[in-house]
């Protein structure tokens, strides 16, 4: 049993930081601390930082462009950029569909794809749920006819994330109806700007726009944007899934958090004396830092095993349940601790004419109310359970 | 980073994993652990044989191991199987006599059984409030004072003290003998004793000893919590068993997704006990070890509470009975949360450190 970090990696964990002091300009990570959306143009500029010092692709091996870090790198990685307060990379591109081509595509796909993930050429938007099929997935309806050398794609996807920035979007589509559910899906991709797609946004709990759905009439794509075998796709949807689960536990936002609620319990006043000395809200910061320390080592068992292993077991489903539920709470104790200052809506907080908590704190409630998005996607906590009944418990 | 136990350490776990599973089954352990002496004397000489107490002990005190993960080897071992020996008294004991420069031979062989006495009625778990009080007689001096659930006392022969002496708080070692003890089956099984001292002749060990006696109830925190973890492992293996096994409505009742949730919750609380058990062992003997320890003690308390009454709850009526032994595991979770400090107890322990820090 060892807990501490090898000199490598501890010497690659300064290497991370210095970097990103030097590199990581202060509007963006200003703009991370409010709690707002971020802009397309923020995103972008941050992934050309990281993409300089050819880190942007944190999961892809050397081969393909990225930097063939180990998972124990890449948690590195993510924690300091959670300490440098920078941006989540946008998955989309280059922590799914990535992937997925590397094992899946062919040499031309890669050849074409890779490199436009990369350079921000192309930005991607995932296409799989849809109106009847969340955590259902395998229930999709979106079909997709071969006509000759195309696919004609009907049907509508939702929950689209960051879709209003796409280029393009990748599709789970039924293209054999007889087979059974899981096998009749293929996984194809498609230009946003195709005649036949009609992106709409859906304005979330809290006023922003992050995510749409996207509506695809005789949608007409070439039949080589097919990837892997046709009636294949579920194999596909699979293993991006579940290839990339270092990170999911959240471990880094969190502690972030954690600094942001003790920090904000400091200096607001209740009775005369700052709200961290009132037992009650002391006691639930208490819980959560006392679960967010077992959730590190939680995180680290399970990437040591990874990384004994060569991929992450399904007990990485602990890490989705626990961290999601961690998170949520120090966003309830971050919405809390503001108490009626938490009231005014977003919009009305940024001037900061009418601020009266702390100015990094405006976005509280609409980010306790953003973050129960959390236990619901990228397979819900209910079918993260699911997941262990069969896997772990054998039930 | 690595979470695999060294080889060493890897050996003494199967060691005594094995010779617990097939010498102290559980029917055994149920007879003994209710009748006095309440543990199985002679079960306790062949652990100490097979080196559970010299693991406790760094060399330099005459044993082969000392360290947090030594600790939580031996102790996930006798959680495991519900081991009652008092193991628990020789840790604390070792820790305090290794701190005062003392022999301790005697100890590690398992020859003279120790007990440590820190706990009174109104100060369970607070070691600024123990009442306690030493005089001095000449060289020599006397305790008076009652120590109360003293784990281990009912089989002792020697017990260490905490007491206070001209203000401070100073350890002292008492013969068994000399004092008044009565000793008692817990509500789990196992032994304790009540402790009245009147005048009772006590050796010196240590004139200021709040720090080790610190160090020594975050070692038997980190036992306790590795134990609990042996012991929730049982549990919930045990449970999922059941599920599988027990028909109702035609079909096992592990099919129903009401079941299924909560056996994975239990699960998910229970990686999560034994993460922050790993934490508080890497901590021990360090400059953070008590405020690991109190998270440990939090968590451990809250999984092993939530893990003994869903199996009861999903087991149904069978595991209220005596006969079936997760009844006594679950008495067993449920109990040591009162032991070197309760779940909010310690949480204001964490608490009270984030308002310092």
């Amino acid at each position: 049993m060892d807990l501490s970090f090898s000199a490598e990696d501890i010497a690659f964990r300064d290497e991370v930081r210095s970097y990103l002091a030097e590199n990581l300009p202060a509007h963006i990570s200003d703009a991370v601390r409010s709690g707002g959306e971020l802009t397309k143009e923020i995103m972008e500029e941050y992934h050309a930082i990281l993409n300089a010092k050819g880190w942007l692709a944190t999961t892809w091996p050397k081969e393909f462009g990225g930097p063939g870090w180990t998972p124990v790198q890449r948690h590195i990685f993510e924690e300091e950029c959670c300490r440098a307060y920078a941006p989540r990379i946008v998955p989309f591109g280059l922590s799914m569909l990535g992937p997925v081509l590397q094992k899946f595509g062919t040499k031309e796909q890669q050849d074409h794809y890779l490199p436009r993930i990369l350079d921000g050429t192309d930005w991607w938007c995932q296409g799989y749920s849809e109106p009847g099929a969340g955590s259902d997935l395998a229930s999709l309806k979106t079909r997709a006819v071969r006509d000759g050398d195309q696919w004609v794609i009907n049907g509508q996807k939702t929950w689209t994330t960051l879709g209003q920035h796409a280029d393009w979007i990748f599709c789970l589509c039924r293209t054999d109806p007889d087979a059974k559910q899981q096998s009749g899906i293929s996984f194809i991709l498609v230009d946003m700007k195709t005649p036949g797609i009609e992106l709409r946004p859906i304005k979330l709990i809290e006023g922003g726009h992050e995510v749409n759905e996207v509506f695809f009439t005789d949608v007409r794509v070439p039949y080589e944007n097919l990837v892997g075998e046709e009636n294949r796709g579920w194999t596909i949807a699979k293993y991006l899934l579940t290839h990339e689960r270092t990170g999911i536990a959240g471990v880094g936002f969190s502690m972030q958090a954690l600094e942001e609620v003790k920090a904000l319990a400091a200096k607001v006043q209740r009775n005369g004396r700052p709200l961290i000395e009132d037992p009650l809200f002391a006691a639930r910061v208490a819980q959560a830092e006392i679960d967010l320390e077992a959730m590190k080592i939680t995180n680290l068992r399970m990437l040591f095993k990874a990384q004994q292993q060569g991929a992450p077991g399904p007990e990485t489903s602990i890490l989705k349940i626990k961290g999601t539920v961690i998170n949520q709470e120090l966003k309830d104790l971050a919405r809390r601790a503001l108490g009626p200052a938490a009231a005014p809506f977003p919009g009305y907080v940024n001037d900061g004419n009418l601020m009266f908590g702390p100015a990094d704190t405006a976005n509280n409630a609409a980010r306790y109310f953003n973050n129960r998005k959390t236990s619901i996607f990228g397979g819900s906590n209910e079918i993260q359970r699911n997941i262990l009944t069969k896997t772990m418990l054998e039930l | 980073m690595d979470f695999n136990l060294t080889e060493d350490r890897q050996m003494l776990s199967d060691t005594l994993n094995r010779y617990l599973a097939e010498q102290y089954p559980v029917e055994h352990r149920n007879k003994v652990a209710y009748e006095a002496p309440f543990h199985d004397p002679s079960k306790w000489d062949e652990l100490a044989e097979l080196g559970a107490l010299f693991a406790l002990a760094p060399e330099s005190a005459g044993g082969f191991g000392g360290a947090g993960f030594d600790i939580s080897v031996v102790f996930e071992a006798m959680g495991r199987q519900l081991t009652p020996e008092p193991v628990l008294g020789a840790l604390m004991a070792s820790r305090l006599l290794n701190a005062a420069g003392e022999d301790q031979e005697a100890l590690l062989s398992g020859a003279t059984k120790y007990a440590v006495g820190f706990t009174e009625i109104d100060a369970p778990y607070e070691l600024d409030q123990i009442a306690c009080s030493a005089t001095a007689k000449g060289d020599n001096f006397t305790l008076s004072g009652r120590k109360s659930t003293v784990y281990g006392g009912q089989a002792t022969d020697v017990l260490l003290i905490a007491a206070k002496l001209d203000g401070t708080l100073a350890l002292f070692e008492v013969q068994a003998a000399d004092a008044n003890v009565t000793g008692y089956a817990m509500m789990e099984g196992g032994g304790a004793a009540e402790v009245l001292l009147d005048d009772t002749p006590a050796r010196l060990l240590m004139a200021d000893a709040g720090d080790a006696m610190q160090d020594a109830i975050n070692a038997g925190i980190v036992a306790l919590c590795a134990e609990a973890v042996g012991a929730m492992d049982v549990t919930h293996a045990t449970t999922v068993d059941y599920l599988k096994q027990r028909k109702q409505f035609g079909v096992p009742i592990g099919k129903f997704q009401v079941l299924q949730h909560r056996a994975v919750d239990m699960l998910t609380e229970i990686e999560q006990a034994r993460s922050i058990t790993i934490k508080a062992a890497a901590e021990l003997g360090g400059e953070d070890a008590s405020r690991y320890a109190s998270m440990a003690k939090n968590m451990i308390g809250r999984a092993a509470r939530l893990v003994a009454e869903e199996a009861i709850q999903m087991h149904g009526g069978i595991a209220m009975t005596w006969e079936y032994p997760i009844s006594h595991y679950a008495k067993r979770l449920v109990m040591l949360d009162a032991q070197l400090g309760d779940t909010d107890y310690h949480l204001t322990r964490v608490m009270a450190g984030n308002r310092a820090a």
